[in-house]
Formats: C-alpha cells, sequence, structure tokens
C-alpha cells in the first residue's frame, strides 16, 4: 500500500537555511533516507517551502480565485512528505517514525486511495 | 458461544483478510444456523459448520464485491480452503486460534482508545453493540457508528492482521493491557450506568485476561495484570454500592480468599521472570493489602518502596500521592504530609489529593487545616458516593 507521509512543524521549530542546526537537520534527514535505502522501502519525497509562500485557489462558477496563505492557518504547517510504498500501517509508522521532523512537529500518515484500473 | 464467536471471528479474518467482511459473514453464518439447526439438528461439529457456511457467505461476497481485483489472493485461498472442507468438515480441533492477532489488531494503538475497548469487547467479549453502548453511558447508534468507523479505518488504513515484532511487542503489549485494564475499571469504578452490566465488565476484563495468559504464556506483565484484576475483585466484597467505605474500616472477612490465593500465585510467579513491569508492581502491593489481616498489620514500609519501583515506570504524581499515604502509615502522618505537600500544585484539580491532605492533617490534629481541605476535596470534580463519605468525615471532625 501506499502512504503519504505529511511533516507538519511549527515555523519557529525549523531550523533558517544555512545554519549549523539545518546543516545538522538536513543530515538527519540524509541518514533517514539511507535507512529507507538500506531497508528496502521505496519512497519519494520533498520538502515545501514555507507556508507564507502557499497560495490557496478555488474555482467558483469557472472563476478561479487565489488567496495568500495556506488553506488553514494553524501553528504547525505542512513542511514537506514521503510518500510510502510498504506492505501496511506499522510498516509505514516505522519509517515515518524515522523523520526526523517527528522528533519536534507531528507527522500524518494517510493511506493513498488506490482506484480501479 | 461467547468463546467461540471470537475464535470464529479470528479464523475468519485470517482466512479473508477483512475485518468487516468476516463480521458480517459471521453474523450471516449465526443466522443460517438458527434456521438450520432447528430443523436438523445441530451438527457435530458446530464451530466447523459455521466457519464453513461462513466462508461460504465470504466466497459469494466477494464474487458480489466490485473491489473484486483487489481480494483475488484472499478469494483463491478462501476457494482452497473451503475445497478442502468439503471433503472434510472441519473439527473444532482443527480451527487454528489466531485470537491474539484478533486482539492485537483490536488494540492497535492507530485507533482511539474508547475505540479499542469497544471492539475489543465486540470482538473477543463477544457484547453487543447495545451492552457496549450502555457500559459506556453512550447511545446505542452512536457506539455502532463508532464500531463502523473502526472497521472502516482498519480496512482502509491496512492496520496488519498480524502479531508486532519484537521491536514493538513491548508498546503494542502495553496497548493489550490497558483496553483490559480500562475495560476492568469501568466496571470497578461504577461512576454511571447499570451497576450489574458493570460488574459484567469486571468479568469480562478477567476472561480477557485469561485468555491473553493462555494465548501467549510466561508474559510476566499480562500475568500481572491478570493478579492486579483477580486481587481487585476479590476485595469487591469489602466495599458497597451507596457507600464508600475506606480500607482501613473494610470487613476483611468478605474478601474472597480463593482469587486472593491465585492472585497471590499469579504475581510470585510473574515476577521470578526478573522482567519487572508496572502491573506486577501494582499487584504486588495489592497483594500486600490482600494478605494482610488487618489495615494495621499491613506491610506498608514494603508498600512504599513498592510505590517507588513504580515511580520508575510511570511519571503519574498520582503514585506519588499513593506512596504518600502509605509512608504515612509506615513513618506517621507527619512524614506523609511532607511527602504529599510538594504535589499540590500537579494535584490541584483531583479529589484523592484534597482528600488526603485533609485525612492526613485530622491525624495531625490540624483541625482546621483539615477542615479546609475537606471543603476543598468536596468541591472537586468526582461522584457522589465519594462526596457524601467525604461530607460525613467533615462533620465528624474534632470528635473523639
Amino acid at each position: 500500500m501506499k502512504y503519504m507521509a505529511m511533516i507538519y512543524t511549527a515555523p519557529e521549530d525549523s531550523p533558517a537555511i544555512g545554519t549549523p542546526e539545518w546543516e545538522q537537520l538536513i543530515g538527519a534527514y540524509q541518514a533517514a533516507e539511507a535507512r529507507f535505502d538500506a531497508d528496502g522501502v521505496h519512497y519519494q519525497g520533498e520538502a515545501l517551502q514555507d507556508g507564507v509562500t502557499a497560495t490557496t485557489i478555488r474555482v467558483r462558477d469557472g472563476k478561479v480565485s487565489a488567496m495568500d496563505g495556506p488553506f488553514a492557518v494553524t501553528k504547525e504547517e505542512l513542511g514537506g512528505f514521503y510518500l510510502f510504498d510498504v506492505e501496511n500501517l506499522d510498516e509505514a509508522i516505522r519509517c515515518a517514525a524515522m523523520i526526523p521532523s517527528a522528533a519536534v512537529g507531528s507527522i500524518e500518515i494517510r493511506p493513498v486511495v488506490e482506484f480501479d484500473s | 458461544m461467547q468463546e467461540d464467536r471470537g475464535r470464529l471471528l479470528a479464523a475468519l479474518i485470517r482466512r479473508t483478510g477483512d475485518f468487516a467482511l468476516a463480521e458480517d459473514c459471521l453474523q450471516d453464518a449465526l443466522e443460517s444456523a438458527l434456521v438450520h439447526w432447528a430443523r436438523d439438528g445441530v451438527p457435530g461439529s458446530p464451530r466447523g459448520w459455521l466457519l464453513r457456511t461462513a466462508q461460504r457467505k465470504a466466497i459469494d461476497r466477494f464474487r458480489r464485491a466490485k473491489r473484486f481485483e483487489q481480494k483475488q489472493d484472499q478469494y483463491a485461498q478462501l476457494l482452497a480452503i473451503n475445497a478442502e472442507a468439503d471433503e472434510q468438515p472441519p473439527e473444532d480441533s482443527d480451527i487454528p486460534d489466531e485470537r491474539l492477532r484478533l486482539i492485537f489488531t483490536c488494540c492497535h494503538p492507530a485507533l482511539a482508545e474508547k475505540t479499542r475497548v469497544a471492539l475489543t469487547l465486540r470482538a473477543l467479549g463477544g457484547l453487543t453493540t447495545r451492552q457496549i453502548a450502555s457500559a459506556f453511558v453512550d447511545q446505542e447508534p452512536a457506539m455502532a457508528q463508532r464500531l463502523v468507523r473502526a472497521r472502516q479505518k482498519i480496512d482502509k488504513a491496512g492496520i496488519p492482521y498480524e502479531l508486532p515484532d519484537r521491536a514493538q511487542w513491548p508498546a503494542r503489549l502495553n496497548s493489550v493491557l490497558e483496553v483490559v485494564y480500562l475495560i476492568f475499571n469501568e466496571g470497578y469504578v461504577a461512576s454511571s450506568g447499570e451497576v450489574a452490566l458493570r460488574t459484567d465488565l469486571c468479568v469480562e476484563a478477567i476472561r480477557l485476561a485469561r485468555l491473553l495468559d493462555q494465548l501467549q504464556p510466561e508474559e510476566p506483565e499480562i500475568e500481572g495484570l491478570l493478579a492486579l484484576l483477580l486481587l481487585t475483585r476479590a476485595r469487591f466484597g469489602g466495599r458497597s454500592e451507596h457507600r464508600f467505605i475506606p480500607l482501613s474500616e473494610q470487613d476483611r472477612g468478605t474478601w474472597d480468599p480463593t482469587q486472593i490465593r491465585e492472585g497471590r500465585a499469579l504475581v510470585a510467579r510473574a515476577l521470578d521472570r526478573r522482567r519487572a513491569g508496572p502491573y506486577q508492581i501494582q499487584a504486588a502491593i495489592s497483594a500486600l493489602h490482600a494478605e494482610a489481616v488487618s489495615h494495621e498489620s499491613t506491610d506498608w514500609s514494603q508498600i512504599v518502596l513498592l510505590y517507588e519501583t513504580l515511580q520508575g515506570f510511570t511519571s503519574n504524581p498520582v503514585i506519588a500521592l499513593n506512596r504518600a499515604v502509605a509512608l504515612s502509615y509506615a513513618e506517621g502522618p507527619a512524614l506523609g504530609l511532607q511527602a504529599l505537600l510538594p504535589l499540590a500544585q500537579a494535584l490541584s484539580g483531583y479529589r484523592g489529593y484534597h482528600a488526603a491532605e485533609a485525612d492526613l492533617r485530622r491525624r495531625l490534629g490540624q483541625e482546621e487545616a483539615a477542615r479546609q481541605a475537606y471543603e476543598r476535596a468536596i468541591a472537586a470534580k468526582g461522584n457522589a458516593v465519594d462526596r457524601a463519605f467525604l461530607q460525613e468525615r467533615l462533620a465528624t471532625l474534632g470528635q473523639p
């Protein structure tokens, strides 16, 4: 099954790019990915620019309206994701627990809907 | 039949790979049994008959299912098992016992605590949705909805029907033990709802703990939990539904010696395995109370030490409160109060704290301070039976 692991952290808990803390975090992410590779876990993942860069759009009556900011303003915001292709929820939890940001923020795990082809 | 239902359900989930489908098919099979057995008599192997009938229902449902493609493997497996069963109907003893898997699935930490409790009672306790709803003072439709959502989550989120691996075992086992303990407490605390049914919850919890001990023998925390429940249950006779009776005033002659004996033996066996855990320690404390002939002759020093060991496992300040009370009997109320007061902030909203402070100050002859503590305890949240006891104590304050 495919699981999306969404990484939520509060911006004040995220180190600024280029600082030694940031280097350390990147190192921790690389180590986690090395473990996914070693365990044979199939995954993809991306980091997102922070919430202030978000644009939320809606289409109503054919008209596109764009709004500045994320859909829901919360203390913790979506900062990135992994998509794991693993056997079951226990495996997904095991992988998600290795994501370094799990130690400061939280990771929401959701199964991906697989439509009948 | 309770035993059978859990066992058949567990085997069916294993074979169909689908929690909700297995429950539906078992229900269908039970309904068929009512008709067929009334007409043709009870078959030689009732469980085997039910399992085979439920499997056939599952095959029918698989054929009709929209997501048939995704369930091909289980379908093929079922067909094979069924073909085999046609030649030789399964004997009761041929049905493998998969209930441990079922318990771990029902108690998976990805499910909400209340859902875990309800699901376990439904799947392994064989309680009806109505009984579960009434035990938790819930409306039946709300409880039914909760159970439906739980099955959907198990299926859609891919909660595995497997035993956890060694790395996850301690945490997952703890989640299972917690559920059984919660079921027991729901019956024990009896804060609301039907009294009779709530006592049934205690019986149900003990049955589940026994089942766990049987399915996973030599696991000291399971033995510890079972012992704790038995030792607590053994002392029910000393309590009253309408009035709170403190331990010091209970008639120890009403305690059940058979359950105490079994509980003590279990604690001893568990502790011998040299893998101590919180349930074993709580059971050991309970055993010390149960074996004392009077409140005064209780081994309070040993109880203080056990609470200190327990503090190593959990940071719950109520453990520190219990330790302070035990200390007051071992070393006197002054030392007890000294240990208690630092907890004031952490437990300011907890009735038990104020009641303990009141009692210690009363024993020290600090009448005015005791009065104030009783008033805080009476104002705090809690049930009416405890409140009545505290009011009675307050009224007799200062009397010999």
